[in-house]
C-alpha cells in the first residue's frame, strides 16, 4: 500500500526562556494508507508535537512532515480527537458532531443527518440534544470521536484520547474504536502512554526515544483482526507488549533522570 | 462548636437542646432585667445568634432527610422574617428609637402611601399612578400618558439605569472582545482602562455636567451610568476571551473554522459566562451610581426620594424608598438572569 503520512528528517525546535529546546530530531516515519499506527514514548518525547504538526496546529522547523492528499481535494486531510475531549460545552451533542461539516459549509439538513448517523454508531442516539456537561467522560470522548469521523478526514489523529478515562470505560471504548475502524479503515495515528492499548489497537507500534524524540524501534503487531479484548490474554499479546516495554524501558529511565 | 447537619441523630440527647435554649432565655432575661440592651446590645445579639444557630442545627439533625431541604429553605426565608418581627417588637417597645428605625409595619404603610399619593409640591409620584392611564388617555391622549410617566420616580431611575447600562455595556462587550483578540490593542488600552477602572465613576459626574449642554438634564446621569458599565463590561469581556481554553481554539482550527466562524462558534460562546458575570457586576454598579447621582442632582428618581425624605425627616418614607431600590435591584438581576439562561442554555444543568 502507498504511504499516507510521510515524515523525513523532521525537526521541531521551540524557543523557551531557557533557550532553544529540540522536541523532534531526525524523525523518519511512513504510515501506509489504511494503517492503524500507534506511537508510544516517554512523557515529553515529542509524540504529541508530531501529531500537532500533522493536524496543522504546528509546523516542523526543518525536514518534511506531510499527509499525502487523496483524490478528492474537498476531503479534509486530518482531524484530531483531543486528549481533553475538547467537545464544545456550549453545543449539543448533535451540533458538536456536525461542527466540522458546518465549518465546511454543508447545509443544515444534510449535516445533521450525517451527524445523527455517527451519533447512532457511537451509541449516543438518546443523548443527541444533551449538552456535554450532562455526559460522562466516556460519553464525551465518544462525541469527540464521532465529531472527527463525521467530518470524514483522510487521516484520523488521536492524542491519548482515552487517557483520562477509568480502566473499564477505557476497555469498552478501545473495542468500540476498533469496530469503527474496521468499518471505515481510515489511516489512524494514535498517540498513547499505554503499551497494552498500543499493541491491542495498532498494526504497528512505534517506540520513540526520550527527547529529542526520534524513532527508536518499530514493532509489527501481527495479531489477527478483527480483535476483541480476549486477545489480551494470549501469549502472543504478552510477547509483543514485552517487546515494546524492552524498547521503552531505557527511554523512560532517561526521561525521568533528565527531569529529576 | 457546630454540629454537622448530616450527622446521624441520637448522640445529642437533651443537653443539645437545653443548653443553647437556656443560654438564649437567660441572655434575653438578663438583657431586660438589668437594662443591658443599651450598653451591651452587641454582646447580647452575638450570644443570642449563636444560640439560635445551635438550636436550628439541633432541630435539623432530628429531621428526616426528605424534610431537610424544606427546612433549609425555611431558614433562608424564616430568619429574615423573624428579624423583621423582632425589629417590629423592639421598635414598639421603645428599645429601638422608631424615629431612626421605624417598625416594618410603618414602612409598609409609608410604601403604600407613596404608591397611591401624588406629591403636589414635587408634582411627582412613585409609579406614575398607572391606574389613571385609561382616564388620562381618554381625556388628554398620548401627551397625558407621557406626563404620568414623567412624574414617576421609579420610571426615572429605571430608564436611567437601563438606558445607561445598555449604552455602556454594548460597546463594552465590543471593545472587550477586540482587546481579548488583538494583542496590540490590548497592550495599548489595558493600562489606561485599568487606571480608569479603579476610579469611582461618580467622581467624574461634575465633568459630565460641564460637558452636556443641559447639566441638569438626563444626559449626564445616563452618561455616568454608561461609563461605569462600560469599563466593567469591557474588562471582564477581555478576561473572558483570554480565558477560553486553548484546546477549543485548536479544535476550531483543526476543523477548518474561518475567522468569522471561529468568533461565532468558539470565542463568543466561550467568553459568554465571564461576560455575563461582568454584566451582573455592571448592573449592580449602575444602581449604586444612579442612586448616588440622584442624591446630588435630580428632582425625580428613587435616590432623590431617599434623600428628600431624609431632609424632611419622614423616615418611614425614606425606608420605603430604600425598599423600592432593593426591589429594583432584585428585579433587574432576575431579568438579567433570565436573559442569561436564554443565551447560555448549556449552563442550566
Amino acid at each position: 500500500m502507498s504511504a499516507k503520512i510521510v515524515a523525513r528528517s523532521a525537526e521541531k525546535r521551540f524557543q523557551t526562556r531557557a533557550g532553544w529546546m529540540t522536541a523532534l530530531r531526525d524523525f523518519d516515519l511512513e504510515v501506509a494508507e489504511g494503517e492503524f499506527l500507534c506511537l508510544v514514548g516517554p512523557s515529553g518525547c515529542g509524540k504529541s508535537t508530531f501529531l500537532r504538526i500533522l493536524a496543522g496546529l504546528d509546523h516542523a522547523t526543518a525536514g518534511e512532515v506531510r499527509i499525502v492528499p487523496g483524490p478528492d481535494p474537498r476531503q479534509p486531510l486530518a482531524n484530531v480527537v483531543f486528549q481533553e475531549y475538547a467537545v464544545f460545552p456550549w453545543k449539543t451533542v448533535l451540533h458538536n458532531v456536525a461542527f466540522g461539516l458546518e465549518m465546511r459549509g454543508m447545509g443544515r439538513r444534510e449535516r445533521e443527518a450525517a451527524a445523527r448517523r455517527w451519533i447512532d454508531k457511537v451509541a449516543l442516539t438518546r443523548f443527541s440534544d444533551y449538552y456535554p456537561a450532562q455526559l460522562s467522560g466516556g460519553m464525551k470522548q465518544r462525541v469527540s470521536i464521532a465529531r472527527a469521523l463525521a467530518n470524514d478526514p483522510q487521516v484520523l489523529l488521536m492524542d491519548e484520547p482515552l487517557g483520562a478515562l477509568d480502566a473499564q470505560t477505557r476497555a469498552v471504548l478501545q473495542e468500540e474504536l476498533l469496530q469503527l475502524w474496521e468499518e471505515t479503515r481510515k489511516t489512524v495515528l494514535y498517540v498513547t502512554h499505554s503499551i497494552d492499548e498500543a499493541v491491542f489497537l495498532g498494526d504497528r507500534v512505534v517506540v520513540m526515544t526520550a527527547h529529542p524524540g526520534t524513532v527508536k524501534t518499530v514493532i509489527e503487531v501481527d495479531l489477527p483482526r478483527p480483535r476483541d479484548l480476549s486477545v489480551m490474554a494470549t501469549p502472543a499479546f504478552a510477547a509483543l507488549t514485552g517487546a515494546v516495554w524492552d524498547a521503552l524501558r531505557d527511554e523512560v529511565r532517561r526521561a525521568m533522570a533528565e527531569q529529576a | 462548636m457546630s454540629r454537622a447537619p448530616g450527622r446521624a441523630g441520637g448522640a445529642g440527647t437533651a443537653t443539645a437542646w437545653a443548653l443553647p435554649l437556656g443560654v438564649l432565655l437567660a441572655t434575653l432575661a438578663a438583657g431586660f432585667a438589668f437594662g443591658l440592651w443599651a450598653s451591651a446590645w452587641w454582646a447580647l445579639l452575638a450570644i443570642g445568634f449563636v444560640c439560635v444557630v445551635l438550636l436550628a442545627q439541633e432541630l435539623e439533625s432530628r429531621l428526616a432527610l426528605r424534610w431537610r431541604g424544606s427546612f433549609q429553605r425555611g431558614l433562608a426565608l424564616g430568619f429574615p422574617l423573624s428579624l423583621l418581627v423582632i425589629w417590629e417588637l423592639l421598635a414598639g417597645a421603645g428599645i429601638l428609637n422608631p424615629r431612626w428605625f421605624p417598625p416594618p409595619s410603618q414602612i409598609a404603610v409609608a410604601l403604600w402611601e407613596l404608591t397611591v399619593t401624588f406629591d403636589r409640591f414635587n408634582r411627582s409620584s412613585l409609579l406614575g399612578r398607572p391606574w389613571l392611564v385609561p382616564q388620562v388617555a381618554a381625556e388628554q391622549g398620548w401627551t397625558g400618558v407621557q406626563g404620568l410617566v414623567r412624574e414617576s420616580h421609579v420610571w426615572a431611575t429605571l430608564s436611567r439605569v437601563l438606558g445607561g447600562f445598555l449604552i455602556g455595556a454594548l460597546p463594552g462587550v465590543l471593545i472587550g472582545m477586540v482587546m481579548g483578540l488583538n494583542r496590540t490593542v490590548r497592550m495599548m488600552l489595558d493600562a489606561t482602562m485599568s487606571a480608569i477602572y479603579v476610579l469611582p465613576k461618580i467622581a467624574i459626574f461634575p465633568i459630565l455636567m460641564l460637558v452636556f449642554p443641559n447639566p441638569f438634564g438626563e444626559g449626564p446621569k445616563v452618561a455616568v451610568v454608561a461609563i461605569s458599565a462600560f469599563f466593567l463590561v469591557a474588562i471582564s469581556t477581555m478576561a473572558g476571551v483570554q480565558g477560553i481554553d486553548k484546546v477549543y481554539l485548536e479544535a476550531g482550527r483543526n476543523f477548518g473554522a474561518s475567522r468569522w466562524q471561529m468568533f461565532r462558534h468558539v470565542i463568543l460562546p466561550g467568553a459568554l459566562p465571564i461576560v455575563f458575570s461582568g454584566l451582573r457586576l455592571a448592573l449592580g454598579t449602575a444602581l449604586i451610581v444612579i442612586v448616588a447621582v440622584e442624591f446630588v442632582r435630580a428632582d425625580r428618581g428613587v435616590g432623590f426620594l431617599i434623600y428628600y425624605y431624609w431632609q424632611v425627616l419622614v423616615t418611614p418614607r425614606m425606608y420605603a424608598a430604600l425598599v423600592v431600590v432593593m426591589a429594583l435591584g432584585v428585579g433587574l438581576t432576575a431579568l438579567l438572569q433570565w436573559v442569561e439562561r436564554r443565551v447560555m442554555p448549556w449552563r442550566r444543568g
